[in-house]
């Protein structure tokens, strides 16, 4: 009789698929990696705009691994939702032993993995250019990495299951650059005017990197950034579940 | 609507165009919930079937559902990876002629080509039930005939094999069991020596079709 595979292989062997995809995928090589690298060396070597007060490359480092975590989790796994759904490619997938919860988890692994490999360059470039972490917050650096991905992938799969897959690409990339400039990610909030600032610090987007900031300046633990984010992915989740459709 | 596929056997679904030949196969392998009524394969409700069940079904889908940014072997490596005892690859891809164009990305596939390798996808799991929705459809007359020897063997191996279709040569070629299906409803079921008697399939068909639609 044909037997499935355990769920555990089933689950490793789509993440390590589409890790595979992904990383063959030019388009999303460049708004993964070659665009947040080139955020930090330009930071890095300006003056402008202000980062508020503060080490300027400390304040931008973990701006830039919050965009990175926005551009994997959320610009990047919307678009390959998008147009997987577009070719039928999550329903055919359904009808196999990986199913539609496998396929959850295994693009989730998968955005993950994207993520470290992020972190290990953007951190290490960082700190050939100085940049000088405090490590007791790495902890909880990564419970920020883990909420934040949470958030943005709730996010890109509401988007993704939703509008077909050229509107879904539009929107990914308008979003990503509006939350680059307007979000408070790279020019965080207490450097930004009255108005934007107080819009900003209710995006998950600045949560994510106000959190990331307070644990790499200083150890510190944001906790309403964390519930800020936290509450982006409950939404997002409970939104996502009821209208995500598997077939365009 | 009701039909059933004997064990083993080949059944042809045969039928117009918004008939409900590819809502009656998403049904079986639980894409879509049927209104109404029951649908059972190998004992099972499809809906929400467990990994255990849906190791057992392979399943061609008419939009295909290939990704796009990768290339035929790695893509068939990945799908075998789900199944705990799945097909050799090389073997299945050469019957295919997949082997000719494994170097090419699933995007710059032609028609026909995609058919193939969505074919060994179906296949790859050594499933017991085969559902392949126009399997056949785009493919030049060598590779229809392909699929058809195929498909006889991996009937006579004990799979039974479901596909639907819009040629009557294929039916003939293939069915051990034939259902005409006729704006949403099953209009003949039978052996083809039943559906058909002493005239042609052809005849039977537009005669149980067309009453229909007039």
């Amino acid at each position: 009789m044909s037997a499935p595979a355990t769920a555990r292989t089933r689950v490793l062997s789509q993440a390590r698929f589409e890790l595979g995809t992904l990383l063959a995928n030019g388009e999303q090589l460049l708004v993964s990696l070659i665009l947040p690298l080139g955020a930090l060396i330009g930071l890095a070597y300006t003056t402008a705009p202000s980062l508020g007060d503060g080490r300027r490359i400390d304040l931008a480092v973990p701006g830039v691994l919050a965009l990175c975590v926005i551009s994997a989790a959320f610009t990047a796994q919307a678009i390959a939702t998008g147009f997987d759904r577009r070719y039928a490619v999550l329903r055919l997938l359904g009808t196999t032993p990986l199913g539609r919860d496998g396929l959850l988890w295994g693009k989730a692994l998968a955005t993950l993995a994207v993520e470290v490999l992020q972190w290990l360059v953007i951190g290490g470039v960082g700190l050939a250019l100085g940049w000088q972490p405090a490590l007791s917050g790495l902890p909880i650096a990564l419970v920020f990495l883990v909420a934040g991905t949470w958030a943005f992938v709730a996010l890109a799969l509401l988007l993704a299951g939703l509008l077909r897959a050229e509107g879904v690409l539009a929107i990914a990339n308008l979003v990503w650059v509006l939350l680059l400039v307007l979000g408070g990610v790279i020019v965080p909030r207490v450097a930004m005017s009255g108005t934007l600032a107080s819009v900003a610090g209710v995006l998950p987007s600045a949560a994510l990197a106000d959190g990331l900031r307070a644990a790499f300046e200083a150890g510190v633990f944001d906790g309403l950034a964390l519930l800020i984010l936290l509450a982006w992915g409950i939404v997002a989740t409970l939104v996502a579940a009821r209208t995500f459709r598997w077939s365009d | 609507m009701t039909w059933v596929a004997p064990a083993g056997g080949i059944t042809a679904v045969l039928g117009p165009n918004g008939a409900g030949k590819t809502t009656a196969i998403e049904c079986a392998v639980g894409l879509q919930r049927p209104d109404g009524g029951t649908v059972r394969v190998l004992g099972t409700d499809p809906w929400l079937s467990s990994a255990e069940h849906r190791a057992r079904v392979g399943v061609m889908l008419q939009s295909g559902g290939l990704p796009n940014g990768t290339k035929p072997l790695r893509l068939l490596a990945h799908l075998a990876s789900l199944y705990a005892v799945p097909a050799d690859i090389s073997p299945l891809a050469s019957r295919l002629g997949i082997d000719a164009f494994s170097g090419t990305t699933v995007r710059r596939l032609s028609g026909g080509q995609k058919q193939r390798l969505a074919l060994a996808a179906a296949l790859i799991g050594r499933p017991e039930v085969l559902f392949l929705d126009e399997p056949t459809a785009g493919l030049d007359p060598h590779g229809r005939l392909d699929v058809y020897d195929l498909l006889r063997e991996v009937a006579a191996d004990g799979t039974t094999v479901v596909v639907t279709t819009h040629s009557f040569e294929e039916a003939q070629a293939l069915a051990t069991h034939l259902v005409v299906i006729s704006a949403g409803r099953a209009v003949a079921t039978g052996s083809p020596a039943e559906v058909v008697g002493d005239r042609t399939l052809e005849s039977v068909y537009f005669d149980l079709t067309r009453k229909e639609r007039a």
